[in-house]
């Protein structure tokens, strides 16, 4: 945890910095003030990926049979349903809450720590909220794109969402490192994992790789602030 | 980034709109024919082993028959390339549609062949009598995780009912593609853009992260 906050910290700075000296702004798009910082940051990450992360997570959803990779997904999916609880509270979805809630404690107990979604399949549906979302729901507006080291696109409220993101996740708090630390890991490649079929769609859509996520990422972050109806954006 | 990029893909997993012959697709409410195109082709899709293994090919041909009868490009084009659209000369315009075409089919194509056994649900449609834009929408499920919102815009014109912009987990394409459009007309305006739909379309290439000169 230490290792990540420092991280964070340091990015945060650097990000703040970087917006402050203004960046080399390239295509003027207002929603990317920073875009020279953020071509140079995404295609760092784009070569971690490439170097260390891709391969490891196509090596385990070579090895894994399906059930298992399901069942690890559901086991982290779950633990992330606290924070989720959490957010909806704090956004004042009460039901919500109750039912991220339900869903923790029934797919602990009836799901074996998490492995099996059992509460999906007695109407209780997954939510996905996050600080940055909660942010959003209390007011605060986006602000500039930003492309955080490692963990990829967010916008200026999201990155500092995410640093509560990461206070509030309960695998980076555990006591034991190489038990955390291991966890850590085994997440980050199954969800890795999670998106290869979408790393083929996107390489065969994209024109531009940076800018078609930048634009899904903006657009995305919008729709799930208004849980799914955003009003709409003026066109053109 | 791990939620939005499944998302992306998902952009275009799920089948368009084909279903019976044209003459009656015209009389069809909106959401039956989604309704029924979509099915179709998922049905398919889960009995065909070749396009569940990659055979983009196969996957091509299914997507042009089935679903791309039920999309209007030139419509779809004109709204991603915006403001440009009516400078374009009607030869240019024609070139962008049929490369807008042909990159489309390629994407859809591609997550065809990622299917795996996700289904789908569809919301009550909400609509007037007398309305000729709607919006369809439905939900993919999939195991373990949130249900993703995909909405379909339609247009009724004189040939019936046809799509002009899906929208996957609120990610609009035309507005994707209206970012990079125009990302691309600012360099080297619209013949720019088309060779570079063109360039991509024939490679087959994976999309270069583009340098830009401050």
């Amino acid at each position: 945890m230490t290792f990540a906050k420092c991280r964070l910290a340091t990015l945060v700075a650097a990000a703040a910095l970087t917006l402050t000296l203004g960046g080399c702004a390239t295509s003027g798009n207002p929603k990317d003030p920073i875009e020279g910082f953020n071509r140079a940051v995404f295609a760092f990450n784009e070569g971690l990926d490439t170097a260390i992360i891709r391969p490891v997570a196509v090596g385990y959803d070579k090895v894994m049979p399906s059930p298992v990779r399901t069942g690890v997904s559901n086991f982290f999916g779950n633990i992330a349903d606290l924070a989720i609880a959490l957010n909806n509270l704090l956004q004042g979805k009460v039901p919500e809450a109750a039912s991220d809630a339900g869903r923790f404690l029934m797919n602990t107990t009836v799901g074996i720590l998490g492995v099996f979604d059992v509460a999906s399949t007695v109407g209780l549906e997954k939510h996905d909220e996050d600080f940055g979302q909660t942010f959003g729901r209390w007011g605060v507006g986006p602000g500039a794109y930003v492309v955080v080291p490692f963990f990829g696109p967010r916008d200026v409220r999201d990155t500092v969402g995410l640093v509560l993101d990461v206070k509030a996740d309960p695998v980076a708090h555990l006591n034991n490192i190489a038990n955390r630390n291991t966890l850590l890991a085994v997440r980050i490649i199954s969800d890795r994992a999670d998106l290869l079929p979408a790393d083929k769609v996107i390489e065969e859509a994209a024109l531009d790789k940076y800018s078609y996520i930048r634009d899904a990422y903006l657009q995305r972050r919008r729709s799930k602030v208004y849980d799914g109806n955003p009003p709409h954006e003026a066109d053109e | 980034m791990k939620r939005l990029l499944g998302l992306m893909a998902s952009l275009f997993l799920v089948g368009g709109l084909p279903g019976p012959a044209a003459a009656q697709s015209a009389d069809l409410a909106p959401d039956v024919l989604v309704k029924n195109v979509t099915n179709e082709v998922l049905d398919i899709v889960r009995k065909d082993k070749d396009i569940q293994n990659g055979n983009t090919k196969k996957a091509i041909d299914l997507v042009e028959t089935k679903v791309l009868p039920y999309f209007n490009f030139n419509r779809m084009t004109a709204l991603a390339v915006g403001k440009d659209w009516r400078q374009a000369s009607p030869a240019q315009q024609k070139q962008l549609a049929d490369e807008f075409h042909t990159l489309l089919v390629r994407t859809y194509s591609k997550a065809l062949t990622e299917y795996r056994s996700q289904t789908i649900s569809f919301k009550p449609l909400k609509a007037q009598a007398g309305d000729t834009d709607v919006t369809v929408r439905s939900q993919i499920n999939q195991p373990g995780a949130k249900a993703i919102d995909l909405d379909y815009s339609l247009e009724k014109g004189d040939k019936g009912w046809k799509v002009y912009d899906i929208a996957v987990g609120g990610v609009s394409l035309i507005t994707n593609y209206r970012s990079e459009f125009a990302q691309q007309i600012s360099q080297g305006g619209v013949d720019g853009l088309i060779k570079r739909l063109q360039a991509k379309n024939k490679s087959g290439e994976a999309s270069v992260p583009n340098k830009q000169a401050p």
